[in-house]
């Protein structure tokens, strides 16, 4: 919840019934700044217990088919996994920057470092392109639709299918996380976030450092150990 | 103590203005972020979901009538059963308290405005909404087939009908569960008003408390499962298909990983609402508050770690089913405590005899039996005998129905007068109170015998030995049916013509009657000042 959605929802109220003298449903901006920040880290609580289910599924296969695994994984592309990594990490450097800089009323440093960060997830997804286009071509792919030959052993298309579906739903956030800097970055030029209110940024950097931090654990378990 | 609560004092809000009259129009229903009207507007959705379902219930119930095929074919009986199942867990119980009564409720019992994210709370009923138009779409397509589970490898690659319409629908009330059990829980971490201890909560906020929990843990790993169902039917990924390597026994773990700790999601506000029905009602200072409401976290925590119970017969290994076995017992500890402690309650009240506390009373005789049959249910050797059989759809009817809809119907008679500022003829209401009662018992005690004797779930058809019992449960159903209809009648009646309802009925002590009936929309005139607990009533105090 906004500040400015929350003058609204009180506005409303007023409307309503102009005796009350309520400003909103917070009694202090401190109150609220705090239900906001309890109510980011519960989501992402529930990301991590989303993306639990699939590291559970990814480490009882792996026991299954642990040869699968190991002669799967050295068909990634370790060099491109390892610079995605450099670029999400220094992403997270810049958001953490950000939020600083909007806590200090830092316009201009605040767009620039939300621009950096947006650019980073960008090259992200652009280098994920091609490592994608690269298994699609030689037909690593998940389940049935796995074409490719020379494999000595038999489930390597169990490996691809977790390679895909973590990836790819990693991407998907990698996709919305852009959406929401790019919306904050647009408040940040409107002035509007201070020492008093930052909420947002905050909030979107907390989001930003789990995708990051989900990525970290997908690159080694994925691409190097296998 | 009439002193204690500064709001005691707030008169009407001036102009006989409430939540209901504030705004007028159905656009200002369709975007109010006013936690009680978004909770009516859950109450009607979910009761017409309840509705519809509850009709799938009698139409199956008319089939086994006879032995032989009645009125539908098999195909049509599975079609039945399953979107009966599916639409009663997804679009009634789980949503239904929370949504419906405790968004009502839990923003006024702890003195705040409204919820920590009330434009959160509007979202999440619109997600219900827009997922119970995926579930109910299948209803003018082909249906729905696989069970309210969704097996694999069955809902993968063979069955004919809308599988994925149903759960990406599933997927979606999933997201509108978890936002309103994250909100749920921010407003009571930090919207209570002061003097609102948290030893000073009403338990029913305990019980939210701890469905919310659950809610947050649970409902992802729920997600994930049916996104990889999605992707596994409609490209065939391979993640639970055997012949390409996969596990449907994976399936079932995510599923009841899920949907085991749901059981807690849909009984613990139930239980939840007994604790208040029980205690308003005897006017008596709750028995082991603390039990009870530490009961209910434990439960909910408990509730994690015993999902494999529903898997003795899948193929999981024995060392795990003993170990599930053995957990699950523990689950009848927190559910006893929380029985005797509400029957202590009672002890030298002074009881009033009316609808709620019918409800509550004919819940505690329900729940216990509910939750005495599961514990054969948990015993591997038993299990064997009786998985698959009616005595699991006994032992959970006695548990949801008999526990959760009771505690929603009891719920829903304690706080109209507050929701709707108008009385109900309670006599009418025990009336109706007593058939559902009757008919219950009529239609599902008779199904532990049909199970014991060996009558399996989900046939349209069956032996000629079973019809005596399979015809008085289907007369019992139309009794339970009339019943619930009645209700329906005496709510329906009370806003036609009811009396006004006074600011405080009942002589609770708990924030939500210190405000008019029905609440002007900010609750209370300026935030309370609580010095007693929700217990405290005056004859327990005088002592």
């Amino acid at each position: 919840m906004s500040a400015a959605s929350t003058a609204e929802h009180a506005t409303g109220e007023q409307k309503g019934s102009p005796e009350f003298h309520v400003a909103h449903h917070f009694d202090r901006a401190d109150t609220q700044f705090d239900a906001a920040k309890m109510g980011i880290w519960l989501f992402l609580v529930t990301e991590i217990l989303f993306f639990g289910g699939l590291f559970c599924a990814l480490f009882i296969y792996r026991g299954w088919y642990f040869d699968s695994f190991v002669e799967a994984h050295h068909h990634l592309d370790k060099k491109m996994g390892a610079l995605n990594t450099l670029f999400l990490i220094t992403s997270s450097l810049t958001m953490a920057l950000a939020v600083r800089a909007s806590q200090q009323a830092k316009k201009d440093q605040t767009v620039r470092l939300l621009a950096v960060t947006f650019l980073l997830a960008g090259a992200f997804l652009v280098v994920k392109y091609f490592e994608y286009s690269h298994k699609i071509h030689d037909g690593l792919l998940p389940g049935k639709f796995f074409t490719a030959s020379g494999f000595t052993t038999e489930f390597a298309s169990v490996f691809f299918a977790i390679y895909f579906v973590m990836t790819g739903i990693h991407g998907l956030h990698v996709v919305i996380g852009m959406g929401l800097i790019l919306w904050i970055m647009l408040r940040a030029m409107k002035n509007e976030f201070s020492g008093r209110y930052y909420a947002p940024v905050e909030g979107v950097g907390l989001y930003w450092h789990l995708v990051d931090l989900i990525w970290i654990y997908l690159f080694p378990l994925l691409y190097l150990v296998g | 103590m009439s002193r204690a609560i500064t709001a005691d004092e707030v008169p009407v809000a001036p102009g006989g203005k409430n939540y209901l009259n504030a705004e007028k129009g159905i656009w200002s229903w369709l975007t109010t972020i006013d936690h009680k009207r978004i909770g009516l507007m859950y109450l009607g959705s979910t009761g017409t979901a309840f509705l519809i379902a509850g009709c799938f219930a009698l139409l199956l119930r008319i089939e086994l009538l006879n032995p032989k095929q009645d009125i539908m074919t098999a195909p049509q009986y599975n079609q039945a059963f399953t979107l009966h199942g599916a639409m009663m867990v997804f679009l009634f119980i789980i949503p239904g308290i929370p949504g419906g009564l405790f968004n009502f409720i839990l923003p006024i019992m702890i003195g705040a405005k409204d919820v920590a994210f009330p434009k959160l709370n509007l979202l999440s009923l619109y997600l219900y909404w827009i997922g119970a138009l995926f579930t109910a779409s299948s209803l003018v397509s082909t249906g729905l087939d696989t069970g309210w589970t969704f097996y694999v490898p069955y809902s993968a690659n063979v069955s004919q009908t809308a599988v994925i319409q149903v759960t990406f629908g599933a997927f979606i009330l999933g997201f509108s569960s978890i936002l309103t059990g994250l909100n749920f829980m921010v407003t009571i971490h930090k919207l209570r008003a002061p003097g609102v201890t948290w030893y000073r909560l009403p338990l029913v906020l305990w019980a939210a408390y701890a469905t919310s929990i659950v809610q947050i843990l649970a409902t992802p790993v729920l997600a994930i499962t049916l996104l990889l169902l999605i992707l596994e039917r409609a490209f065939g990924i391979g993640i639970f298909d055997p012949k390409l390597g996969g596990d449907p026994v994976l399936y079932q773990h995510f599923f009841w990983f899920y949907s085991h700790p749901a059981v807690y999601i849909m009984i613990l506000p139930g239980m939840g609402i007994i604790s208040e029905l029980i205690a308003v009602h005897s006017h008596r200072r709750i028995f082991g508050y603390k039990a009870i409401a530490f009961s209910s976290v434990a439960i909910a925590l408990v509730g994690f770690l015993v999902w494999g119970h529903h898997m003795f017969t899948s193929g999981q290994s024995e060392l795990a089913s003993t170990v599930f076995s053995f957990i699950t017992f523990f689950v009848a500890i927190p559910s006893g405590v929380k029985v005797f402690n509400w029957t202590s309650t009672m002890w030298k009240g002074s009881i009033a005899w009316n609808s709620p506390m019918l409800y509550a009373m004919s819940f505690l005789f329900l729940f216990t039996i509910g939750g005495l049959t599961g514990l054969p249910l948990a015993m591997i050797g038993l299990d064997l005998h009786l998985h698959d059989t009616y005595f699991v759809v006994a032992h959970f009817h006695y548990v949801m129905m008999g526990g959760a809809v009771i505690a929603f119907i009891g719920g829903l008679h304690h706080w109209w007068p507050k929701m709707t500022g108008k009385m109900y003829d309670d006599t009418k209401g025990k009336i109706a109170c007593g058939l559902i009662f009757v008919g219950f018992n009529m239609t599902f005690f008779t199904q532990f015998f049909l199970g014991s004797r060996g009558m399996p779930r989900r046939y349209y058809t069956y032996l000629d030995q079973f019809q005596p019992l399979h015809a008085f449960s289907t007369y019992g159903s139309w009794v339970l049916g009339a019943g619930l209809f009645f209700v329906l009648y005496t709510f329906l009646e009370s806003l036609w013509k009811g009396e006004k309802a006074p600011r405080n009925p009942w002589g609770g002590r708990s924030l939500e009657w210190m405000t008019p009936s029905p609440p002007p929309t900010e609750n209370f005139h300026r935030t309370p000042t609580v010095t007693h607990g929700p217990y405290d009533f005056p004859s327990t105090v005088d002592k």
